[in-house]
């Protein structure tokens, strides 16, 4: 029982997949995600941007110092004093920061602690980036460096600068974590949008489970509120309120029709029955007697067609499931031959059924059976006589099909939506006893049911299909004794 | 035979009175439901003719006070609703039987015989008669004047019904809910076609017929 829950949960998660990607407030969601990336991007560009220039700025600085140092020494002992200074600073801090060389106008280096001078652009104020290798701790790595660069006396070339590897170090890290920020922001935005979609489509859902429910005929039903008083609250509450009054009316409506089976069929059984008296006295010689049966068929037929129109009426309106249980409609069917077969048989109709071993549904016994013996009767009715009569019940997938198929003159493709009308007669039937209303009732009987009704052609002939949703059998033995055959064996 | 008719409906009431007086029975009418179920509930009725819709008291509330107070009077219910869950509801207050309006006299007389003879006919009963044919309820056997005849299940049923009737008014609506066990409005008269195959087994080849039409109203098995 959980498994296959599970599976339909995880079955409805497939399906809903493309429906949330589909979404409105999945765009949405997916448009937050970008505009909130990119104005993080932003900012964190700029971060980097002030740290990585403050830091550049620093090293700048650094180096300045250590160029006036350097100028100072150079200005009062010459280039011996400054040989001597930038010696002891490399002595000092073999493994430092700081870069020194002094070289010939070959670019030969005289002094330093770089082997050689160093390739790299210079720029016009003097400064200079360049690619240091086999140098500090990591030998291997190459990394990067900047420093000034001047002209002495004697066409000597003097690089002043330092080694920027952590520097460079630290403007990775920054940037790694900026990075993934950034990635991170977009990621929480998309989850935080999946789960603000997920919201909104299940509130949509609800609104949409319940429309159904009432398109089938159920008007109590309401949409839930959540009870926070967002724009949904406020959306479901206008609805509840535009329900209610279709609802108020309706049942206005069925009063009408109520106040009418009261008010209208009372008289009419009267008449009826003040005609049976009338004919009771006249007794059975009367010439006047047959007068007297004639009207009183016709007022059957009158009562015959009220109660038809007020049954449908009722019916429509739905709210009738409180006779909804389980119904095998393997029995059902069979009864249903059963009880037309004669019939057919005395029109030489050839009448079968098929069926499964058992079809259960969710329905109204009386009134399944009700609409099922309408279209039987519609097919023992216009199917000529010799005719064939086929029943055929099918259980598939999550549904039952039911068939009637004949091979009578069928119904005209451009009729096939209109025979549902009330009323309404086919032309080669008008001379066929009935009220019309034989398939408005079925079709009232089918929205009951949720189900769905088609006419198709058997070629020759008509086939209806009715198509139920399956439902689950009782677990017990049903108490309810579907027609008792009482014949054992 | 003494009836309670409780029904507000003052025409119907009259008219259902002066008929039911034509075929014999005394008829007491109450029209409230207060009245009525004092009435029910003090005198000694052999069935009541129940509305369901009464000012007052409305009748699934005098049927279930009086069920509550273990009176056991046959209830026939009278209805202008009539889906099949109001029949539902009519039944499960202790209802035994549900004519919905408008109806023919025959009809609820038919039903109302029924009711009074239920008692008699609910005792176990293995061997039912009506002339010469008889019917072996065990053996599951129909004979006419000796001779064995083969009914298909549904005609057994049929015919059984009948015989537990005998004598009786049987109508078409009333063979359909007893015999088939649907509550429904069949639009051709089906139940004609099967009783006229009861009719050609039981009858046919036999001097007296035992199973005749009432006019207007249904069928009736009786001995000649």
């Amino acid at each position: 029982m959980s498994g296959t829950q599970a599976g339909r949960r995880r079955h409805d998660l497939w399906v809903r997949a493309p429906r949330v990607l589909k979404s409105s407030s999945f765009r949405l969601a997916l448009l937050y995600m970008s505009l909130l990336s990119i104005s993080v991007g932003i900012l964190l560009s700029f971060i980097y941007w002030s740290t990585a220039g403050f830091m550049d700025r620093q090293t700048d600085a650094t180096i300045g110092a250590e160029i006036q140092g350097l100028a100072e020494q150079y200005r009062e002992r010459g280039l011996p004093g400054l040989s001597t200074v930038i010696q002891e600073r490399i002595t000092r801090d073999p493994a430092g920061a700081g870069l020194y060389i002094l070289a010939d106008a070959d670019l030969k280096p005289v002094l330093g602690n770089l082997d050689r001078w160093p390739a790299g652009f210079l720029d016009t104020s003097g400064w200079m980036r360049f690619r240091l290798r086999n140098r500090g701790p990591d030998h291997a790595e190459e990394h990067a460096a900047r420093g000034q660069v001047f002209r002495l006396r004697g066409d000597l070339l003097l690089l002043v600068g330092r080694d920027v590897r952590d520097l460079e170090r630290t403007r990775r890290v920054i940037l790694d974590a900026l990075t993934w920020g950034l990635a991170m922001t977009a990621a929480l935005a998309l989850l935080g949008g999946w789960v603000l979609s997920q919201r909104v489509l299940r509130r949509l859902e609800a609104i949409n489970q319940t429309s159904r429910e009432i398109m089938e005929g159920d008007l109590s039903r309401r949409i839930p509120v959540g009870g926070s008083d967002d724009d949904f609250d406020q959306l479901a509450a206008g609805l509840n309120q535009m329900l209610a009054r279709i609802e108020s009316l309706m049942a206005g409506v069925r009063q009408v029709s109520d106040n009418i089976a009261h008010d209208l069929r009372t008289p009419l059984t009267r008449l009826h029955t003040k005609l049976e008296l009338l004919r009771a006295e006249l007794g059975d010689t009367h010439p006047a007697r047959a007068i007297a049966e004639q009207t009183i068929a016709d007022a059957e037929e009158l009562l015959t067609t009220f109660n038809a129109l007020l049954r449908i009426a009722r019916i429509e309106a739905g709210g009738r499931r409180a006779a909804f249980a389980p119904v095998d409609l393997v029995p059902l069917v069979e009864d249903l031959a059963e009880l037309y077969e004669p019939v057919a048989a005395e029109r030489e109709q050839y009448l079968t059924v098929s069926a499964p071993r058992d079809a259960w549904v969710i329905g109204d016994r009386d009134l399944l059976f009700q609409a099922l013996g309408n279209l039987v009767d519609n097919a023992v009715k216009y199917t000529p006589e010799g005719g064939r009569i086929d029943l055929r019940l099918a259980g598939i997938e999550q549904a039952i099909l039911i068939e009637i198929a004949d091979n009578g003159p069928g119904i005209p493709e451009q009729l096939r939506a209109e025979v549902f009308r009330r009323f309404f007669r086919a032309d080669h039937s008008r001379s066929t006893p009935g009220s019309g209303l034989g398939l408005s009732l079925v079709q009232a009987v089918i929205q009951l049911h949720g189900a769905a009704i088609e006419l198709l052609d058997n070629a020759p002939g008509l086939r209806v299909r009715v198509r139920l949703e399956r439902g689950a059998a009782p677990e017990t033995d049903p108490a309810q004794p579907t027609a008792p055959t009482g014949q054992p064996g | 035979m003494r009836v309670l008719l409780i029904e507000d409906d003052r025409h119907v009431a009259d008219y259902l009175r002066k008929a039911l007086g034509e075929v014999g029975t005394l008829t007491d009418h109450a029209a409230d439901g207060r009245e009525g179920l004092l009435m029910a509930a003090s005198g000694d009725y052999d069935a009541l003719i129940l509305d369901r819709m009464l000012p007052g008291l409305d009748g699934l509330g005098i049927l279930r006070t009086l069920r509550a107070a273990g009176n056991q009077t046959p209830v026939l219910i009278l209805s202008a609703l009539g889906e099949v869950d109001d029949r539902v509801d009519g039944l499960r207050a202790g209802g035994d039987d549900y004519l919905v309006k408008p109806f023919a006299f025959s009809e609820l007389h038919a039903r109302l015989e029924a009711l009074l003879r239920r008692g008699a006919v609910d005792a176990p009963e293995t061997r039912l008669r009506v002339g010469d044919l008889e019917m072996d309820l065990l053996k599951r056997e129909v004979t006419r004047a000796g001779r064995p005849l083969a009914l298909q299940p549904r005609e057994f049923r049929l015919l059984e019904y009948l015989l537990r009737h005998t004598g009786q008014v049987v109508t078409r609506t009333m063979l359909l809910e007893q015999v088939w066990d649907y509550h429904f409005d069949p639009q051709t008269n089906i139940i004609d076609v099967h009783i006229s195959r009861l009719r050609g087994k039981i009858d046919r080849e036999f001097e007296t017929p035992l199973l005749h039409t009432v006019r207007g109203a249904g069928y009736m098995l009786r001995a000649p």
